[in-house]
């Protein structure tokens, strides 16, 4: 239960200018609410949601708003009570600036929170399969800034042994500050949310990893953690070195493993989480209340009055830079997120997200022009992955995308080390990013090519199958027609012998005979024949006679 | 003497491995022609009938034979040209003209369902099962299985049959490659 100085070391990394004072030197306060709240259906790593709510509806703080049945999802809820005014698509935080399906919420100013059920969230009945219950249905993802649903991440988790816990509060990247307020002003309610993920987990031990940039943070939680007296659990004062707070490199500092390239990071038995997202924990299970705000930091040169809010998910960009005094310079570039990772945002009117922990104005500023790479090498001494960004760099560029996945394409956090020493300035890190999205779009385009294969094959076996059955059953047909008539035939034959009617037909026969053999007595005709024709008579006579002699 | 010790064993070792080739070559035959498999796999699977063959594998197995050009395929485009040349080694041709152009923007068939009158004509056309309906009854184009191959379109008695093209989400949204370096070419 003491800091521990002794920590681990990860390849590479940057000493970066911290610039985190000042947005700390005002007081975490509570945003207002904004005239008209916009909520993206959809906040997390996963399936989509579907909105469970109508355009006219009115909701409580904390209903439901959208969810999913699959597996790795996470519901969307009320911020605050008002009316549905539209379900409409807005522009949201991604890098195309297009725009995504969003509820856009009126408040009525009343903030009345919705009841659950008894049963929804009960502080006394503790079994980690209630809790994982209740994490997901509080909409709890990840808030370090991946947004994957901690629920799908416990559950899996849950299925290897966890020896180790590691809350990760080394909030690594320049201007964010909003893990340290909350540890500074929460730590309790942080200890608690780690109290529950033990309860799932039963780890062997816990370590809270802080840098060591956040005296006062440390020292808060500090005082929670020996007041809560949990169990092996310990802080962790880390060196401040970006990117710290990367799960693999946080993993490497706090206990001396690597993750493999391939594997997650519950395959060695350790378990990460943020601190952000132990206080939401809190909240669902203690109070009853569903994530539906967190701690936004506004930030950078660009605003007059930086600091740290609490903002109901769903507030526009503009009100936040209202709060804080407004844009101080002309041409603000607004980033969600940090400087080294973060999101540039198209426009103001864009909206906060469960994944935004920092809006940061920077005075707009030319880019150096991109220069010739020098292969000298800094990239890949700073890089904490342990790859070859000049390596991956050319293969990106050339669309050697193949050769490039060789390298390690996808071990790549995007960090932005590489570009931040490039002497270049090569925007190293978009190369990537382009040659991460091409191997996918492939991917993609294998993925229904194979299904079209397979549908088409399928197609022609039925089809073949079909006419195999038709001509089966013509041919069973056939035979039966066959076989009827055959039958028939048998038939016949067996009445004709039964009956003694066969001497009567042959008598029958003979009278015809007879009367004919009468008729040919008297020829006419015969006065005054010439020689010539008598003998032609004669002739035709012997013919006639001749064949009646054959014929009997 | 030693001659003859010399050329027994020499045919005894070339005698066994005959044997032991002879039985490889019965017990571990390839079915089929494995290029063939391979070029299918390159081919986009559109099933569309473009290449004047009668879906993917029969184009595939021309290919493998040698009877027909890697170049007539316009749903692959020259991404398939560039991916059989490096399979096959052959001339990289560019796309032949005749068969069609090479579309960038992937088309789904779409059915005015307005104007549908049920004959079920198009079910019958369709390569990968992607129509539902039955006679008499409205059908309708199952939009992630549709390849775009537009055989659905010339049976329709109505002609109400559209391609429209696909709308990009936020899901298969792509980067764009950074701006080349000032005036250089990738190299």
């Amino acid at each position: 239960m003491s800091t521990n100085p002794s920590v681990f070391r990860f390849h590479g990394g940057l000493h970066l200018d911290g610039r985190k004072t000042e947005s700390l030197t005002r007081p975490l306060q509570h945003a207002s609410l904004p005239s008209e709240l916009i909520i993206r259906v959809s906040q997390h790593i996963g399936e989509p949601n579907i909105a469970a709510v109508k355009v006219g509806d009115y909701v409580s703080r904390g209903q439901l708003l959208a969810e999913s049945s699959e597996l790795v999802s996470a519901p969307v809820h009320a911020p605050t009570s008002g009316t549905i005014s539209a379900i409409e698509e807005r522009p949201v935080a991604h890098p195309s600036g297009k725009s995504a399906l969003c509820f856009i919420l009126i408040p009525d100013g009343k903030d009345t929170r919705y009841e659950y059920d008894q049963g929804w969230c009960n502080t006394h009945d503790l079994q980690p399969s209630d809790l994982l219950r209740l994490i997901r249905a509080a909409g709890i993802v990840g808030l370090g800034g991946a947004t994957f649903p901690t629920e799908a991440k416990l559950t899996r988790a849950n299925q290897q042994k966890i020896n180790t816990l590691i809350i990760n509060g080394a909030e690594c990247e320049p201007y964010i500050t909003c893990d340290d307020i909350l540890m500074q002003t929460h730590a309790a309610e942080v200890i608690r949310g780690v109290q529950l993920l033990q309860t799932i987990l039963q780890p062997q031990q816990t370590l809270i990893g802080i840098e060591d940039n956040k005296p006062l943070a440390i020292k808060a939680m500090q005082q929670a953690l020996q007041q809560s007296a949990l169990p092996h659990t310990s802080i962790k004062s880390i060196p401040t070195l970006y990117p710290s707070g990367g799960e693999k490199q946080l993993i490497k500092l706090l206990t001396g493993h690597e993750v493999h390239s391939t594997q997650l990071s519950f395959e060695i038995g350790v378990f990460c989480q943020n601190v952000g997202t132990c206080f939401a924990i809190t909240e669902a299970v203690d109070h009853c209340q569903p994530l539906t705000s967190r701690i936004v930091t506004v930030t950078g040169p660009g605003v007059k009055n930086p600091g740290n809010w609490v903002t109901r998910l769903g507030t526009p960009v503009s009100h936040l830079i209202e709060l804080a005094g407004g844009y101080s310079v002309q041409q603000p570039k607004l980033v969600m997120g940090g400087p080294m990772m973060g999101l540039n945002l198209s426009s103001d009117q864009i909206p906060v997200v469960k994944a935004t922990n920092t809006i940061l104005v920077l005075d707009h500023l030319d880019q150096p022009t991109a220069q010739e790479c020098v292969r000298c090498g800094q990239c890949a001494e700073v890089c904490p992955a342990q790859l070859l960004p000049q390596q991956l760099y050319w293969y990106s560029k050339t669309r050697q995308f193949e050769l490039a996945e060789q390298y390690h394409l996808f071990d790549c956090i995007e960090c932005g080390c590489c570009a931040a020493v490039c002497p270049s300035h090569i925007p190293l890190v978009q190369h990537y990013r382009f040659a991460k999205s091409e191997i996918w779009e492939q991917r993609r385009k294998t993925y229904n090519a194979d299904r079209s294969r397979k549908r088409h094959e399928f197609r022609e076996a039925r089809l073949l199958k079909q006419k195999q059955q038709d001509e089966e059953k013509r041919r069973l047909k056939r035979e039966a027609l066959a076989a009827k008539a055959a039958e028939q035939q048998k038939a016949q034959a067996a009445d004709s012998s039964a009956t003694p009617t066969i001497d009567a037909v042959q008598a029958a026969l003979d009278r015809v005979k007879a009367r004919k053999k009468a008729q040919l007595v008297e020829p006419k005709n015969t006065s005054n024949l010439t020689p010539d024709q008598q003998r032609q008579i004669d002739e035709a006579n012997s013919r006639r006679k001749n064949i009646n002699q054959d014929k009997s | 003497m030693l001659v003859l010790i010399a050329v027994l064993t020499l045919s005894f070792i070339a005698g066994s491995f005959g044997l032991i080739l002879g039985y490889a070559a019965i017990r571990f035959r390839v079915e089929g022609n494995p290029i063939v498999d391979q070029v299918d796999a390159i081919l986009p699977q559109t099933q569309c009938g473009q290449c004047g063959f009668a879906g993917c594998r029969p184009y595939a197995e021309a290919i493998a034979n040698g009877e027909a050009p890697i170049n007539q395929c316009p749903p692959g485009g020259d991404a398939t040209i560039v991916a059989l040349d490096d399979l096959l080694d052959v001339e990289v041709l560019s796309l032949n003209a005749e068969h069609g152009e090479h579309n960038e923007v992937p088309l789904v068939a779409f059915i005015d369902e307005m104007n549908c009158i049920g004959c079920t004509l198009c079910i019958q056309a369709c390569p990968v099962d992607a129509i539902l309906g039955s006679a008499k009854h409205m059908h309708t184009i199952i939009a992630d299985e549709c390849t775009g191959c537009e055989l659905c379109l010339p049976p329709c008695p109505v002609d109400c049959i559209d391609m429209i093209p696909v709308k990009q989400t936020l899901a298969d949204w792509k980067w764009s490659p950074p701006e080349t370096l000032s005036g250089q070419t990738s190299s």
